[in-house]
C-alpha cells in the first residue's frame, strides 16, 4: 500500500514537471463577423496555435463598429477574461486606455518596424497598447471602361467628380439602364460618415474639424460648401438610400455594375476582383478627390486584454499575426494594406495589389480621426459629426447652419478640455 | 394561525429574495447611478451630482443650452418620436387586429388552419423580422420596390428606411404587421366569451349586423380591448429594436430607448444614461396611470 502511494507520488510529480513549462492554454481572438474574416484571421491564429501547442478560440464580435466598441466596454467594466486578444479600430486606444496590457515589454522595439504614425496612434502615455496589423484608407473606386469610354480622366477635385457622374449618369439612363447611380459613398449616420466628413471637409480645404491643440475650428465656409456639395449629390447622382448605406450596401451597388464612382476602403478590392464579379477588370482605385487630397486614415490593431489569464501567450500570438508573413499572406488573400513598409515593396504584394505601391503616399499620409486628443470623448464627438453631416445630406439643415451647431456642440461637449 | 403565517413566510421568502436580486437591486442601483456621473471606463470612480443630470446645464430638463428649445434637443425629439410612433401603431394595430379577430370569429372552412397561420408574424423574433423587412425594404434590390415599381404604383424606387420623412412610417407599418396578430388573439379571446344568446336575439329583431357590432360586442368586449391597448401602449413606448434595425439611427428617428442606449452604451455615461432611463421609467408610467384613469379600465376586481 506504501509502496503504490509512493509511486503514485512519483509518477504524478514526474507528470507535473513534464507537462508544467508547456502547459496548453486556451487563447481568445476576436476574428470575424464576416465569412473573409474568419478566413484570413482565424486560419492563421490556428497557425499559431499548432505552432505553439496551444488552442485559439473565436469569439466574433458584432459587425457594427460602435456595437464592437460597446461590447468591449461592457466586458472590461465587468473586468471579463473572456476575451484575450481584441481587434481595435485606430480610434480606440484612447478609450480603452484603461484595460488593454502594455505591450512595450515584450515587443522589444519590433513595433519600429511598422508605420511610425500608426504606432504613435496607439500609444498612450507611453505605454504600447496595440501593434498596427492592418491600415485603411478611403479611396476612390472608379469604372475605368466606363471613363475611358465618355473620354473622362479620373476626378480630382469633387465638383469634377460631380459634373462626370451627372453626365455618365443621364447617359447611362438614357440608354434604359435606370439603376445606374453616379455615386455611392457610406452615408449611414455612423462612424464612416465622420471619416467621410473629414475626407470632404480636408477635400475642400476646410480643415480636420479640429486643430492639432483641440481648438474646434470646423465652423468655416469651406466646411459649409463642402456638406452642401455632398448634400446636392443625394437623390441626383447617388440614390436617397446611401442615407443608410454601410460599406457593404455601397459595394453591393458598385460591384452590380451600377454606379460609376465609390467611396469605399482597400479591402473591398480583392471582391471587386473575383471571378464571380460582374464588374472584375472594369475598376479602377485612385486617391480621393479634393484640392488637397484627404483620406481618412482608418486601420486595425491587436490589442491584449488586462483582465486575460494567459497575458503571455496572447502577447505572443498579437506578435505573430502582425508578423511580415501573415500580413503579407492577408494583403494577397485578402487585400487588407500591412502596416509594415517593406511589404509596399513585396514583388507579390504588390502583382495582387498594384494599388498598394502607386498609393503608398495616401497610406502614409491619411488625416486621423481626432480620437486619441479627445480620449474618452471621442464617441460623442464622432456622433456629433456624422449627426450634422448626416442633417445636411438629408436635407434638415444647410452646412452653414450644421457646422456652426456642430461647433456649439463639440465645445458643450468638451466642457473646459478635452 | 400563528404557524400558518409562518408557513407562509417560509413558502414567500425564497421568491421575495429572488425579486431583491433580479429586480430591486438593479434598479435601485440603476436610480442610484442617475445622481452620479459614473462612466463605463471605472463604474466605481462615480461621484455624487445630484440632480444634475436631471436638470440644469447638463441636464435632461430645463437645460439652457437648448437654445432651440426643449423639442428640437435629441431628448426632446426622442420623446416626441416615441408617442408619435405609439399612438399611431397602437391605433392602426387596434383597428386592424379588431377587423382579424372579427373575421377569425366566424365560422369558415380551414379556420384552425388560418387562426394558426395569423401567428406567424408574431411568433418571429423582432429582431428576425426587423432584418427581413430591412432587405425587402432596400431601396436598390428590395422586393418591395421590385413590385411597386412593376404594377406602375411609384415611378422611381423610394428609400423606405433612410428617407426621415419616410423612416418613422415604415417603422410604424412594420410594427403593424408584427403586431397585429396579438391584438387580433386578445380580441378573439374576449369576442368568444360573447354569449351567443345576445346575437341570437339581435338576429331575432333583425338589427343591421354594424348596429350590433356597436351596441353589443364593442360593449362588451371593452375592458378586455382596452387592457390589450394598454400592454400595446406601454410595450410601444419602450420600442428600440426595430427602429434601431431598420433606419440609420440618426436623431430624426431616435426613441427614448435608443437615446439611453447611445448614452450609456455608445457613449459610456452610466449616470446621465440611467438618468435618462429613470425618466423613462417615470414617463411610461405616468402615461399609463393616465390612459387608465382616462378610459376608467379595471385591472383587478375591486373588492367589495
Amino acid at each position: 500500500m506504501k509502496f503504490s502511494f509512493a509511486s503514485w507520488l512519483i509518477t504524478l510529480s514526474v507528470w507535473l514537471g513534464m507537462s508544467a513549462p508547456a502547459q496548453a492554454v486556451e487563447v481568445t481572438i476576436t476574428c470575424g463577423p464576416g465569412g473573409s474574416d474568419v478566413e484570413f484571421c482565424l486560419k492563421h491564429a490556428q497557425a499559431w496555435a499548432a505552432k505553439t501547442g496551444n488552442t485559439v478560440r473565436n469569439f466574433s464580435p458584432p459587425g457594427g463598429f460602435g456595437e464592437k466598441i460597446a461590447l468591449y466596454r461592457q466586458l472590461f467594466a465587468a473586468k471579463s477574461s473572456d476575451v484575450d486578444v481584441l481587434i481595435v479600430d485606430g480610434t480606440w486606444p484612447g478609450i480603452l486606455k484603461d484595460h488593454l496590457t502594455d505591450l512595450k515589454p515584450y515587443s522589444k522595439g519590433w513595433e519600429n518596424q511598422h508605420f511610425p504614425a500608426m504606432v504613435a496612434n496607439n500609444t498612450v502615455n507611453g505605454r504600447l497598447l496595440a501593434m498596427p496589423w492592418f491600415t485603411d484608407s478611403g479611396l476612390l473606386y472608379y469604372r475605368k471602361d466606363l471613363l475611358a469610354q465618355y473620354g473622362e480622366a479620373v476626378p480630382t477635385t469633387w465638383a469634377e467628380l460631380t459634373r462626370m457622374a451627372q453626365k455618365i449618369q443621364t447617359a447611362e439612363r438614357n440608354k434604359g439602364r435606370h439603376d445606374f447611380h453616379g455615386f455611392v459613398f457610406q452615408g449611414k449616420a455612423y462612424e464612416a460618415l465622420t471619416c467621410f466628413t473629414l475626407e470632404l471637409v480636408g477635400g475642400h480645404g476646410g480643415g480636420t474639424i479640429m486643430d492639432a491643440d483641440g481648438n474646434i475650428t470646423i465652423n468655416n465656409p469651406q466646411a459649409a460648401k463642402a456638406l452642401d456639395l455632398a448634400a446636392s449629390w443625394i437623390g441626383t447622382i447617388s440614390p436617397i438610400g446611401v442615407l443608410n448605406y454601410e460599406e457593404e450596401e455601397a459595394r453591393g451597388v458598385f460591384q452590380n455594375a451600377n454606379a460609376l464612382f465609390m467611396r469605399n476602403w482597400p479591402y473591398a478590392w480583392a471582391l471587386m476582383e473575383k471571378d464571380d464579379s460582374p464588374v472584375k477588370g472594369k475598376v479602377g482605385i485612385a486617391k480621393l478627390p479634393g484640392q488637397p487630397s484627404t483620406a481618412a486614415l482608418g486601420g486595425w490593431q491587436l490589442a491584449v486584454s488586462k483582465y486575460s489569464q494567459h497575458p503571455e501567450e496572447a502577447v505572443d500570438l498579437v506578435m505573430y499575426m502582425t508578423s511580415a508573413k501573415v500580413q503579407k499572406a492577408r494583403a494577397i488573400g485578402n487585400s487588407l494594406n500591412p502596416t509594415l513598409p517593406e511589404l509596399y515593396k513585396d514583388k507579390d504584394v504588390i502583382a495582387a495589389n498594384a494599388f498598394m505601391a502607386n498609393l503608398s503616399d495616401v497610406f502614409a499620409n491619411s488625416v486621423a480621426r481626432p480620437a486619441t486628443l479627445t480620449g474618452l470623448k471621442y464617441p460623442q464627438v464622432s456622433q456629433s459629426v456624422f449627426s450634422a453631416a448626416h442633417e445636411v445630406l438629408s436635407k434638415r439643415a444647410t452646412g452653414e447652419e450644421a457646422v456652426k451647431r456642430l461647433e456649439q456642440r463639440l465645445k458643450k461637449i468638451r466642457r473646459k478640455h478635452w | 394561525m400563528h404557524s400558518r403565517t409562518r408557513t407562509a413566510w417560509l413558502f414567500l421568502t425564497p421568491m421575495i429574495v429572488l425579486m431583491l436580486i433580479v429586480a430591486v437591486w438593479p434598479l435601485a442601483r440603476s436610480i442610484w447611478f442617475s445622481f452620479t456621473d459614473t462612466n463605463i471606463n471605472d463604474i466605481s470612480a462615480g461621484q455624487w451630482v445630484g440632480l444634475e443630470n436631471y436638470f440644469g446645464e447638463y441636464g435632461l430638463f430645463f437645460n439652457p443650452n437648448d437654445e432651440e428649445g426643449f423639442w428640437s434637443g435629441d431628448w426632446g425629439i426622442s420623446i416626441r418620436n416615441t408617442f408619435g410612433f405609439a399612438v399611431v401603431s397602437v391605433v392602426l394595430e387596434t383597428l386592424t387586429g379588431l377587423g382579424v379577430a372579427l373575421l377569425l370569429n366566424q365560422d369558415f372552412k380551414g379556420r384552425a388552419l388560418v387562426r394558426t397561420a395569423v401567428l406567424v408574424p408574431w411568433a418571429i423574433p423582432t429582431i428576425v423580422s426587423a432584418k427581413m423587412w430591412g432587405w425587402m425594404l432596400n431601396d436598390q434590390f428590395g422586393v418591395i420596390n421590385t413590385l411597386l415599381l412593376n404594377a406602375g404604383l411609384i415611378s422611381s424606387k423610394i428609400a423606405w428606411t433612410a428617407e426621415p420623412s419616410y423612416a418613422l412610417w415604415t417603422v410604424v407599418l412594420v410594427d403593424v404587421w408584427k403586431t397585429t396578430p396579438f391584438m387580433a388573439l386578445l380580441v378573439l379571446a374576449a369576442l368568444q366569451t360573447v354569449p351567443k344568446d345576445c346575437y341570437e336575439a339581435a338576429r331575432v329583431d333583425g338589427v343591421h349586423p354594424l348596429r350590433v357590432f356597436w351596441r353589443i360586442t364593442l360593449p362588451l368586449i371593452r375592458q378586455p380591448l382596452m387592457v390589450a391597448i394598454v400592454f400595446r401602449l406601454l410595450d410601444s413606448l419602450r420600442v428600440f429594436d426595430l427602429i434601431y434595425v431598420l433606419t440609420s439611427n440618426g436623431s430624426s428617428t431616435i426613441s427614448m430607448s435608443g437615446f439611453v442606449r447611445r448614452e450609456m452604451v455608445e457613449y459610456g455615461n452610466m449616470g446621465f444614461g440611467s438618468a435618462a432611463s429613470t425618466s423613462l421609467f417615470l414617463i411610461i408610467m405616468l402615461t399609463a396611470v393616465i390612459f387608465l384613469r382616462l378610459t376608467r379600465v379595471k385591472l383587478a376586481e375591486d373588492t367589495p
